[in-house]
């Protein structure tokens, strides 16, 4: 393979918006080798500080839901259409990998075409292999190179529940894709999935009334819980990825949320929020609870995210992953 | 005809041959040459551009014109192919799919202007959309649009072309894709069940038709060499479908619920290895659709002796039509009734096979039929574990292949000395055709073409029947690309589901542990897990061999990025790049890879992207080694069954890439 490019170079190449440095990049940030890993972490670490300052039309929409809800199907047509308003899109789609054999099948592509000539758009499937908890982590760093590059981010992954917590705190806005005959509001709420998605959706509206039902249940559902705290009540967007009823409604309600954010400065705070989320993630997931407390537990933690308002969540992970190897370190060596 | 004991023969089944190549006037000639033969029905074969509606100049057509079959684009094609052939009095059979309606349009005009009128044509159109998307693959719209133009053709033949069959009902192809006998017949009867639900819900034929409708259905069925149970299949599709006619459609008169089939015997088990064995599998599985008169197909096409070479010659078709005539005219097998009734034997298999298919149906049609279980892939899923488990069986020993797994140590085989002993096209017939093409379309009146597309897509958004205006338009000089990108626009495309699922090997030791712990191994010098991009470039559907590569890929550990078929080799590379995979896998079996291989090599080039490929295929040598030459790291065809050995190479590859070798 081609000699690897330097930190210096594919950061002055992304921070120019220049496509092919992009899958370059992803593939130095899915590095697990010491020497590429640090790599990496600096280039994230510089990307996502000169990110901070960047433009603001900029942002990351994650669509999650249940398998076959029609995610990638959606994909597909929002893909298209912000493309014919002239936006550049990249896409991280999350599969599930074996548990027993590690290998992934990535097959989405079968439903996203859109990108077949057209240098506006990028698609990344990765698998989520053993991951866990530290899927996130994968998947926050794609979606900072892709940031770069693109204006629109929209990050896919499977699940009910879960996932949704995992990918929440990396995009800006979270869609929950459903589809008719999900279930009725008991389950949505057994299932926890009425509180943190900004936007949902109702797909495969051309079902007719089952999609109606799903429709209905969701509103009931929502009119009962509180709206977020910074006052945005998630809208219900039926839509048809099939036959693109509904997606220019979509679109509208992500603008919206997008704007709404802009307005009350929701969108800074929210990707503080979630910078510590990934950091406090990303420690735990690599050096336990017996690792945090080394650092002085949660107390300590907080006080170190507050105070380094600026720094960015890869740098931070760093830094204060370093701090807790040497605490580690000094009484006794950790054990393997 | 008279025998010995004084009563008469049956008439032998219709004696077939698929074939068609380079233009319409050499497939013409080939047509005739067989007739005189002995041959006594057509069976049209077509190139690849026209069967997924493409003109021989458009870019993806590259590569493919006139190679599989032969190119039709236009009325003059069309009348070109049966000259000197009266097709009032042929019975031909045509293997067409999506673009079905249209190749029908252009017979029906073909035959206008021999001076024969539709009511008198007798034939074929394989029509059948449902397994193009589970196995075949030269299906272009959605399923929708495809089913309605399905039924169009079902309204319009049933009055106008009474003695046509306008849609052929296929499980053949489903065996090719590694089908049991009872996922045939299942998925068969779901599809004929969609297929005529489609008509009659409709309303497109009013209901006291349904019964002709129904009788106007046949099938084509694979026979495999497992020959006795294939009989019994047969036996258990003949009273499943009875039982259908009178159940579910009402049909009283039972000489219109009769099972009407045809055959095309086994080609997935036919091997390159000691390849002069295959002709006595053909004779095997030959007689598995003949034996039971109860059961006997109505008319039968065989491969030949070369088939995981490459195409056949005449004379490899003459050899294989020679077993049908030995079969007809020599031995005794039409003086007898049905040699199997009453063997409980063999009815206790049809029984088992009856029942078993029949709850596999119900479950096909509980989830809401043939199109819902395309949609959600779960015939598709079912067909690609049935192959693993035959593909496994094979390497493992446990199936018998001889002359591949068993049995290896043979003479060399004085029928591939020496010469090719395939067929070649030409290369110029893509030159050629293009210039028909062009030259026919500035002699053709362009105000009429336009006014029969319009009065095409006026037709189709009111809902009128597709073939009165696409009759129309072969008249007025419209091409095979322009019909198609008229649906296409109305319709859309439509992408299968690859039927590759997420899940993983079964569990327990499956004599993958080395490989996989190579996979691991290397995962950790890579810096990330080994990723295989498995692509099928151009319009080829063939479609098992990826699909196995990609199983076994993920199996072994491996991140598989699989796209399903159809893409340009320009997709194919962008994709290696942004995906950042480690190695591409290239699977060809149509015999563009020349053309092909070498366009993704140079897309990959252009783009800068240093990833070593692999190709797989129907691959003769002298064009593996000139692959291998142009870069390609390793040349795979069906002789290499072994696809643990595969995936260790691959791993090698990417070693010797990465320079960790
Ligand atoms: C099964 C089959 C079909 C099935 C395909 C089902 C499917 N979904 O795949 C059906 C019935 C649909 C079919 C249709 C047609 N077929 Co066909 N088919 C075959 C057949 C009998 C077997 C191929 C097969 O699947 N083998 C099993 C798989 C597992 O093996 P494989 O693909 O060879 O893969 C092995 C190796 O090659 C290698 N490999 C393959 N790919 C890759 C990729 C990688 C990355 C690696 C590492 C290795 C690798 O590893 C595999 C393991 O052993 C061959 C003849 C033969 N016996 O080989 C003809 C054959 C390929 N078909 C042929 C033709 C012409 C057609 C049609 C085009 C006919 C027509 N005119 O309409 C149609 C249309 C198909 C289309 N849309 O393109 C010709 C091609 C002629 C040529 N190359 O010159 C052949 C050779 C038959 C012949 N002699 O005429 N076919
Ligand atoms: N009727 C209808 N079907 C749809 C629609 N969108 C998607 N589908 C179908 O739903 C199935 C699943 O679609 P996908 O887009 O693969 O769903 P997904 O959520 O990405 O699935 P996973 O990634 O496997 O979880 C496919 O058969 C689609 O054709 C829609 O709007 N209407
Ligand atoms: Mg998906």
């Amino acid at each position: 393979m081609a000699e690897a490019p330097t930190v210096e170079a594919l950061l002055e190449r992304l921070l120019e918006r220049d496509r092919s440095a992009v899958a370059p990049a992803l593939n130095l940030v899915d590095d697990r080798r010491t020497e590429p890993a640090r790599a990496a972490n600096e280039l994230l670490d510089r990307l996502e500080a000169a990110l901070y300052e960047s433009d603001p039309g900029r942002r990351r929409v994650g669509l999650t839901g249940a398998p076959g809800a029609g995610k990638s199907t959606l994909l597909d047509a929002l893909v298209r259409r912000l493309r014919s308003q002239g936006e550049t899109v990249g896409v991280v789609a999350v599969d599930p990998s074996s548990r027993r054999t590690g290998g992934a099948l990535l097959g989405d592509r079968v439903r996203v075409r859109s990108s077949a000539r057209d240098d506006g758009v990028f698609f990344r499937s990765m698998a989520a292999r053993d991951r866990l908890g530290g899927l996130a982590e994968g998947t926050r760093a794609a979606a900072t190179v892709l940031e770069a590059v693109f204006d629109v981010v929209l990050v896919e992954t499977v699940g009910v529940g879960q996932s949704e917590g995992d990918v929440q705190p990396l995009v800006d806005t979270l869609t929950y894709v459903a589809q008719p005959g999900a279930g009725d509001l008991l389950q949505f709420m057994k299932a926890g999935i009425l509180e943190l998605p900004d936007v949902f959706v109702v797909n495969k509206a051309d079902q007719g009334a089952a999609a109606q039902r799903t429709l209905r249940e969701l509103e009931a559902g929502l009119g009962l819980g509180a709206s977020h705290e910074d006052g945005w009540r998630a809208p219900v967007v039926a839509v048809s990825a099939r036959d693109g009823t509904g997606i220019d409604a979509l679109l509208e309600a992500l603008a919206a949320h997008h704007a709404h954010q802009a307005e009350s400065g929701r969108r800074a705070e929210r990707r503080r929020q979630g910078r510590d989320a990934f950091v406090r993630g990303a420690l735990q997931h690599r050096y336990g609870s017996h690792g945090m407390a080394a650092l002085g537990g949660e107390p300590a933690l907080l006080a170190r995210l507050e105070g380094d308002a600026n720094a960015t969540g890869f740098g931070l992970v760093q830094e204060l992953g370093r701090e807790i190897e040497e605490a580690l370190a000094k009484p006794r060596p950790r054990r393997p | 005809m008279v025998d010995k004991a004084g009563t008469d023969r049956d008439r032998p089944w219709v004696f077939r041959t698929y074939s068609g190549h380079s233009s319409a006037e050499a497939s013409n000639a080939l047509y005739r040459t067989n007739l005189a033969k002995g041959q006594t029905g057509l069976s049209v074969a077509f190139d690849l551009p026209t069967q997924t509606g493409y003109d021989a100049d458009h870019p993806l057509a590259r590569g493919e014109v006139g190679k599989v079959g032969v190119p039709v684009a236009h009325l003059d094609d069309m009348e070109a192919l049966f000259r000197e052939i009266p097709l009032d009095r042929m019975n031909t059979s045509m293997t067409i799919n999506a673009t079905a309606a249209w190749l029908l349009a252009l017979y029906v005009a073909a035959a206008e202007r021999q001076g024969v009128a539709p009511e008198a044509l007798r034939g074929t159109t394989q029509n059948d959309i449902v397994k193009e998307y589970l196995s075949r693959g030269t299906y272009v719209f959605p399923p929708e649009p495809s089913i309605r133009l399905i039924s169009d053709m079902v309204a319009y033949t049933v009055h106008a072309i009474p003695s046509w069959n306008p849609i052929n009902i296929c499980s053949y192809h489903l065996q090719e894709a590694g089908a049991t006998p009872v996922q045939e017949i299942a998925y068969a009867m779901a599809n004929a069940i969609g297929v005529l639900d489609a008509v009659r819900d409709r309303g497109d034929v009013p209901d006291d038709v349904i019964p002709q409708v129904f009788a106007r259905i046949s099938f084509f069925l694979n026979a495999g060499i497992r020959f006795v149970e294939e009989i019994c299949k047969a036996r258990a599709m003949a009273e499943l479908w009875d039982e259908l006619g009178r159940d579910r459609y009402g049909v009283t008169d039972a000489k219109l619920r009769r099972f009407r089939y045809g055959v095309q015997v086994n080609s997935l088990g036919l091997t390159e290895a000691q390849p002069e064995n295959n002709v006595i599998r053909i004779v095997l599985e030959a007689l598995g659709v003949t034996f039971s008169k109860k059961a006997r197909c109505r008319a039968l096409q065989l491969p030949a002796w070369n088939e995981a070479l490459g195409l056949p010659r005449p004379w490899d078709q003459q050899w294989s039509l020679r077993i049908q005539q030995i079969l007809a005219y020599e031995t005794d097998l039409l003086e007898y009734e049905d040699l199997f009734d009453g063997s409980h034997v063999v009815e206790a298999r049809t029984e088992e096979l009856r029942k078993e298919a029949k709850e596999e149906l119900d479950r096909v049609l509980a989830m809401g039929g043939a199109v819902a279980a395309v949609e959600n892939a779960y015939m598709k899923q079912r067909l690609v574990e049935s192959h693993t488990r035959r593909v496994r069986a094979i390497e493992s020993q446990e199936q018998t292949v001889v002359g591949v797994n068993a049995f290896t140590e043979a003479e060399p085989s004085p029928l591939v000395e020496g010469e090719q002993s395939i067929l070649v096209v030409d290369d110029s017939a893509e030159r050629e055709q293009v210039e028909r093409l062009r030259a026919f379309r500035s002699r053709r009146n362009q105000a009429d073409v336009d006014t029969a597309l319009r009065g095409l897509r006026d037709a189709l958004s009111n809902g009128d029947n597709v073939m009165p205006p696409s009759i129309r338009a072969a008249h007025a000089g419209v091409t095979t690309g322009e019909w198609s990108d008229t649906l296409r626009d109305l319709y859309g495309e439509y992408r299968a589901p690859t039927g590759v699922s997420a899940q993983g090997a079964a569990a327990g030791d499956d004599g993958m542990q080395d490989v996989r712990e190579r996979v691991g191994a290397l995962a950790d010098r890579l810096g990330r897990p080994l990723k295989i991009l498995v692509g099928k470039p151009g319009l080829d559907g063939h479609s098992n061999g990826a699909e196995q590569i990609a199983v076994r890929a993920r199996d072994v550990g491996m991140e598989v990025v699989y796209e399903g078929i159809r893409l340009t080799p320009e997709e194919i590379a962008r994709s290696a790049r942004d995906e950042g995979v480690h190695v591409i896998g290239l699977s060809i079996l149509s015999g563009s890879h020349g053309v092909l291989v070498l366009d993704v090599l140079e897309a990959l080039r252009s783009d800068g992207t240093d990833v070593p490929v692999v190709v797989g295929g129907i691959i003769p040598d002298d064009d593996a080694e000139r692959l291998l030459e142009a870069g390609v790291k390793r040349v795979y065809t069906p002789k290499d069954f072994d696809l643990g050995r595969i995936m260790d190479e691959v791993v090698d590859v990417v070693e010797e890439t990465a320079g960790l070798g």
